[in-house]
């Protein structure tokens, strides 16, 4: 009955261990020796360093663009709207999740491209790193407005409103009573909007232009180079950075909020 | 709370703009599918329908799209039954192992979709020897939608309790008996959204997809990547894509139907 999860538990496990596997220089074949060669070219070669490290920022990057797109809407949703409007944006805001990925992606493209309507607005980033931010940002935006909209409605209102009596401007209660309450469903938003950009390569090949992240690396060595060792050595870098990101936000209680 | 009205005006056209700011890249989408402009000038200068008879007569564009819709309904096949039993198994009986049979079913959804599709790849290529096609599409995409059948079957399971089967087997139903009788008709609308989710998953899902398809077997999404670049085919897929939005307002109004009768469905992931 589980043969399924056992078979992709081992094909986990396969991939940990293909990922101490060699390449042969000369004729590409895969060495199947115990070999650490693929962790220290991770290491070491200047170019996987630096991916990394943008791939980790740009991450960061969208999950604080998405946290502040998407507070004053669940706020709104949660705290200001009437039941019958707040009914409608939960579907207006739950529709585009149902969009392909692919769509959203490539609609960006459009957006952004030379001849389309920001660049007749006046200003587009074009392709490269401001555009893939804002691409990736919309496309996990759902992934941060609904656990935000959870966290906010489970805020009493007698809280906001005794900060209020007790003469706390609307700002000063948002800031000292509904951000501190809210803040572990923001972290459950961002370990959606964290894991998704860590491992995409898609819309950075859509939208990003010559720019490359973590994902395109692995793509290309399991693909054009055909060295999948090291893809799969490279692939290790965003599971280990989301089981590290994992257990330090469990103790906010951030994942029962998942 | 004692909004002032500066807050509520600031809120409210916060609002407003992210919903521009969601709605316009699709709007843009649908819109430039009339476009007259192969390349897509901004404003248009002429409306057509042109690409949109051409989509219609694109052969690669519709055998994508029935493979896909083949992988899909197959891969929710996979993900009802063993999201079914797993679901059944954890929240019925007590065993060893229980909880980490939970956590494995999240897994292949928890963690980032290039690390699932190499992880497949690998498999099927260097430890079975099986040829990448169709069937690992189908074995790939069920692997990660169990998870979504599982937690809606689940959430329903547990709200349930076991009262109505146990009645049920003092009555002298056997438990076959009592799964087709009793459990099943109560599961049904879960069961429903958890297919609903399976499928849309599946049928969107590009990142394992392209690790497991191998090179004759293409989905639509596949196709769609694969033409993108083609300034020829840009059209098409534009159409393609405005056709794509236009659909997913289908889900939305069967999972709005489906909340309406029985509790929201669980959202994946």
């Amino acid at each position: 009955m589980l043969w399924l999860g056992v078979a992709y538990l081992a094909a986990l496990g396969a991939l940990f261990i293909t990922a101490f596997w060699g390449q042969n220089d000369f004729t590409g074949e895969i060495e199947k020796a115990f070999t650490l060669d693929n962790f220290k070219t991770l290491f070491t070669v200047p170019v996987y360093r630096t991916i990394t490290l943008r791939t980790l920022g740009i991450a960061a990057l969208v999950t604080v663009v998405d946290a502040l797109v998407a507070f004053p809407i669940a706020f709104f949703m949660a705290k200001v709207a009437r039941p019958s409007v707040r009914r409608l944006l939960v579907i207006a805001v739950l529709m585009p999740l149902w969009a392909s990925y692919l769509v959203k992606a490539y609609a960006w493209r459009g957006m952004l491209s030379a001849s389309g309507p920001l660049a007749w607005l006046g200003w587009t980033p074009g392709y490269g790193k401001t555009g893939l931010i804002i691409t990736l940002a919309y496309l996990w935006l759902p992934y941060m407005v609904l656990p935000v909209y959870a966290g906010l409605e489970r805020v009493p209102d007698a809280l906001l409103e005794a900060s209020g009596d007790l003469g706390s401007s609307a700002l000063g209660t948002i800031r000292r009573v509904v951000l501190p309450m809210a803040f572990p469903a923001f972290v459950a938003g961002s370990v959606f909007t964290f894991s998704l950009t860590l491992g995409d390569f898609i819309a950075v090949k859509i939208v990003g232009g010559p720019y490359q992240m973590l994902g395109n690396v692995v793509y290309d060595n399991v693909g054009a180079a055909n060295n999948l060792p090291f893809a799969a050595a490279y692939a290790t870098v965003p599971v280990v950075v989301m089981l590290l990101y994992l257990a330090a936000v469990r103790r906010t209680g951030a994942l029962e909020n998942l | 709370m004692n909004t002032s009205r500066g807050l509520r005006t600031v809120l409210l056209a916060c609002t407003a703009a992210v919903l521009v700011f969601v709605y316009a890249p699709l709007a843009l989408v649908v819109l430039n599918s009339f476009n007259s402009s192969k390349s897509f000038v901004w404003p248009p200068e002429s409306l057509t329908l042109h690409w949109w008879h051409a989509a219609a007569r694109s052969a690669g564009a519709r055998s994508a799209l029935v493979t896909s819709l083949e992988i899909a309904a197959l891969a929710t096949i996979v993900a009802l039954a063993l999201g079914t039993m797993a679901a059944m198994a954890l929240s019925r009986y007590r065993f060893f192992g229980r909880d980490a049979v939970s956590l494995l079913v999240i897994l292949p959804i928890a963690l980032p979709g290039i690390v699932t599709g190499i992880a497949l790849n690998n498999a099927f290529r260097t430890m079975l020897g099986v040829e990448l096609g169709f069937f690992t599409i189908v074995v790939a995409h069920g692997t990660f939608c169990i998870v979504t059948v599982f937690n809606n079957v689940q959430a329903r399971l547990r709200r349930l309790g076991t009262s109505m089967e146990e009645a049920s087997a003092d009555l002298g139903a056997r438990t076959a008996t009592t799964f087709r009788l009793v459990t099943f008709p109560m599961l049904r609308s879960a069961l429903l959204a958890g297919a609903l989710l399976a499928f849309g998953l599946s049928f969107d899902e590009i990142v394992v997809t392209t690790f497991t398809a191998g090179s004759d077997v293409q989905t639509l999404p596949i196709w769609i990547f694969a033409n993108l670049f083609r300034p020829n085919q840009g059209p098409v897929v534009n159409v393609v894509a405005a056709v794509l939005v236009l659909v997913s307002a289908i889900p939305i109004y069967l999972a709005q139907k489906l909340s309406d009768t029985a509790g929201a469905p669980t959202a994946a992931p």
